[in-house]
């Protein structure tokens, strides 16, 4: 350990082994330690099931659990969208061809107590259950007008600046309804809360450009799931690192990082090691004191032994539940994954309620959620942290990610990564670099 | 009698095959000290670009030697021209071993015919892939090598996932590494699928005069564990095409375990799937 590298980065979730990659790619020397003997740190797939049981205090799991080792269970749950930028990362840099990917298999959305499947296409939108006659023509029309727009031609903008005017004067353009504006704004173009509605319209019309672009790729759903779980995403991205040089050490744990001159990182302190640097690169985890708390985000991990109803028996699914229908001013996600991602014994489904915490009783918040689950035979719940960085790390040179926030998709992630990795290198990530590379190890 | 004629025939061809390629080995050493003396001298001497020439020849023979050695060795059902009609099973095998046992250099060896002296750790190409044709069936190797992350016990699960194969590499110098090779292979049995195919290979034979680990040693461990084994030397090429061979017959090529990137389990992603998606998605 006792080297000098150009880059340290402390902890294997899925950011950091991201920007790990990337920098060992960009020609950095990096070493990337753990102080887990794990990878994956939040972003791990915890398996056995007996470590998933002991990790949250439960009695260990009966036979009816089937074999522990058949278990991977996300602790925080996302899918990738199958045109978004995570997608583009892995197939740029080559990591894809460690993983192999299903189709989420249905997306929905919950109005007025039940669960519709989110219309993307005119036809879908005609047949849905979701608008009134009058009101499916109209949003037909929109829909229509967002596959049709291309921001850099004008003509296809017809008479609505999406630059200048907002979103809720788009839709007061096609006169979609309050109903038909919560689906769009948070079960296709994916928002969190309804801030967007004052914002520019460009930004959602990209979103909802995005979820049927996604869409039209593997078709059924946007949506992207790894076998084995989403563990498996920082590992792919830590070997990529390794392949171009970058020395890996998990079970290390960090006791210090040292600073220098004018509050500059010079290295990192494990025991009696030192480790020099010029940069750090880190989760909040391991800078307490450079953190602030933002808010905080629950998630519930539950075990099911059968489908959600009103799936179609879906092995995997989305249902997104819009803040206005249950008096929220977030949303409620609902990720459903099973058995056929290797991430659960034969016959299991295991779903995974999420929101961003609003109240001091946030149990009670994901009620919604739960009620739509049936029968739960194992139910874990934790409420983490969200932490953001207090500055831009450009004088520190330690540069640190945001938490994991309660979003469904790794959009936000890729953007945080994107956005690290631009103030600690200075440039933007130049993927033609990895390309030509690939191009010469295939046989 | 023919039979026995032949055979014989064959070895001594094989025999000759093998001396031969030593001697082009050394030449070719060899050409790169003449360009090196040529360059210091500062010489551009007409008599280097004839060498060159000749070396040329010689290097295109050896590649051609190394191919009738393939062939031979892939054994006598297959024939020459061999059309290879049959299915192809496509198989993830993973390298595990100590640093510096000769895990990336005995794979340069199979895939590309290379041998590097001073190998650098691995780094850049870790993900090879080679067939091998064996009667009427193709086996493509996806080759996984660990990229360093043996180093300091940070290989990732993903890297046994999956995998149907694996080589265990130590080297016959240092009893060291055999002992770790030992804890690979526990750590195989605990990790990997109980059905893997686990081959332990004595790697650095042609240091055989300082060898550390008997032969006999690691056949006695290899047996007991059901383990395929061989001695092979990545720089004299020995064993090498063997090893990957005798995995390939071992390998159960029923048509499940061939699903490995195909779309049994899940899809890989490409760039421009868009154009792959299944027709009946399309609602246009």
């Amino acid at each position: 350990m006792d080297e000098e590298y150009d880059c340290i980065v402390l902890g294997t979730g899925l950011k950091e082994c991201i920007l790990s990659g990337m920098l060992s790619v960009s020609g950095k020397k990096v070493l990337h330690v753990d102080r887990n003997k794990y990878y994956g740190g939040e972003s791990a797939s915890i398996c056995p099931l007996e470590e998933l049981f002991s990790k949250f205090a439960a009695a260990p799991p009966d036979e009816s659990y089937g074999r522990g080792r058949d278990w991977n269970v996300d602790l925080i749950p996302k899918f990738l969208m199958a045109n978004g930028s995570l997608v583009k990362l892995l197939i740029h840099t080559g990591v894809t061809r460690y993983l192999e990917f299903k189709s989420v298999e249905g997306s929905y959305v919950y109005k007025g107590g039940k669960i519709a499947k989110v219309p993307v296409d005119q036809k879908e939108a005609l047949a849905s259950d979701l608008m009134g006659v009058f009101e499916k023509r109209r949003f037909r029309n929109f829909l229509v007008y967002v596959q049709d727009f291309q921001a850099d031609d004008p003509k296809t903008w017809k008479d609505f600046d999406p630059n200048t005017q907002n979103m809720q004067a788009l839709y007061e353009k096609y006169s979609l309804d309050k109903n038909t504006q919560d689906f769009t704004g948070h079960a296709l173009a994916l928002h969190r809360d309804d801030s967007y509605l004052n914002r520019p319209a460009i930004e959602t019309v990209n979103r909802i450009k995005l979820y049927s672009e996604s869409l039209a790729r593997y078709g059924k759903s946007p949506y992207l799931y790894p076998m084995y779980g989403l563990g498996e995403l920082p590992q792919g991205f830590a070997r990529l690192s390794a392949i171009y040089g970058g020395t890996y050490m998990l079970d290390k744990p960090i006791d210090e990082i040292v600073l220098g001159e004018g509050g500059r990182v010079v290295g990192v302190r494990s025991g009696n090691e030192i480790a020099k640097c010029k940069q750090v690169y880190c989760d909040p985890t391991y800078v307490p004191d450079k953190v602030h708390k933002k808010g905080k985000v629950i998630r519930c991990i539950c075990l099911l032994d059968h489908p959600i109803a009103n799936t179609k028996d879906a092995l995997s699914t989305q249902i997104i539940i819009p803040q206005k229908q249950v008096g929220r001013s977030s949303d409620i996600y609902v990720s459903v994954v099973s058995y056929t991602h290797q991430v659960a014994a034969k016959g299991w489904f295991i779903a995974m309620v999420s929101t961003t915490v609003e109240t001091d009783n946030p149990e009670v918040e994901i009620k919604p959620g739960l009620d739509l689950l049936g029968t739960i035979r194992q139910k874990f719940v934790s409420v983490s942290d969200y932490f953001e960085p207090t500055d831009d790390g450009l004088q520190s040179q330690i540069f640190i990610s945001q938490s994991y926030d309660a979003t469904t998709h790794f959009e936000t992630t890729c953007l945080d990564v994107l956005d690290i990795f631009k103030r600690g290198t200075g440039e933007e990530f130049d993927f033609s670099k990895i390309k030509h590379e690939l191009g010469d190890e295939e046989q | 009698m023919l039979a026995a004629v032949l055979t014989s025939f064959r070895q001594s061809v094989i025999f000759v095959c093998y001396h031969f390629r030593l001697l082009c080995i050394k030449l070719v050493l060899h050409r790169k000290t003449i360009y090196e003396k040529a360059f210091l001298c500062g010489r551009k001497a007409i008599g280097t670009l004839v060498i060159r020439d000749l070396t040329r020849k010689i290097t295109s023979k050896l590649f051609l030697v190394n191919k009738i050695m393939a062939t031979n060795r892939t054994g006598a059902a297959q024939r020459p021209n061999g059309a290879t009609q049959g299915k192809i099973c496509q198989f993830k095998l993973v390298l595990l071993g100590e640093s510096a046992v000769g895990k990336s250099s005995l794979v340069l060896r199979f895939v590309k015919g290379q041998f590097h002296e001073y190998q650098e750790s691995t780094i850049g190409a870790a993900f090879l892939t080679q067939t091998i044709c064996l009667d009427d069936t193709t086996v493509k190797f996806e080759i996984w090598d660990t990229a360093g992350q043996e180093r300091y016990h940070s290989l990732a699960p993903m890297y046994y996932r999956g995998a149907q194969a694996a080589i265990v590499v130590y080297d016959i110098t240092n009893q060291d590494t055999f002992g770790r090779a030992k804890t690979w292979v526990k750590e195989l049995q605990r990790q990997a699928s109980p059905t893997i195919v686990i081959a332990l290979a004595g790697n650095k034979q042609d240091l055989a005069n300082k060898r550390m680990v008997e032969y006999e040693e690691a056949q006695t461990y290899a047996d007991e564990n059901g383990l395929l084994f061989m001695e092979t030397s990545a720089k004299t090429a020995m064993n090498v095409n063997d090893i990957f061979l005798a995995i390939a017959k071992k390998l159960p090529k029923n048509e499940q375990t061939s699903g490995q990137g195909g779309s049994a389990q899940g899809r890989r992603l490409a760039e421009g799937d868009a154009g792959a998606k299944a027709p009946g998605n399309c609602c246009k």
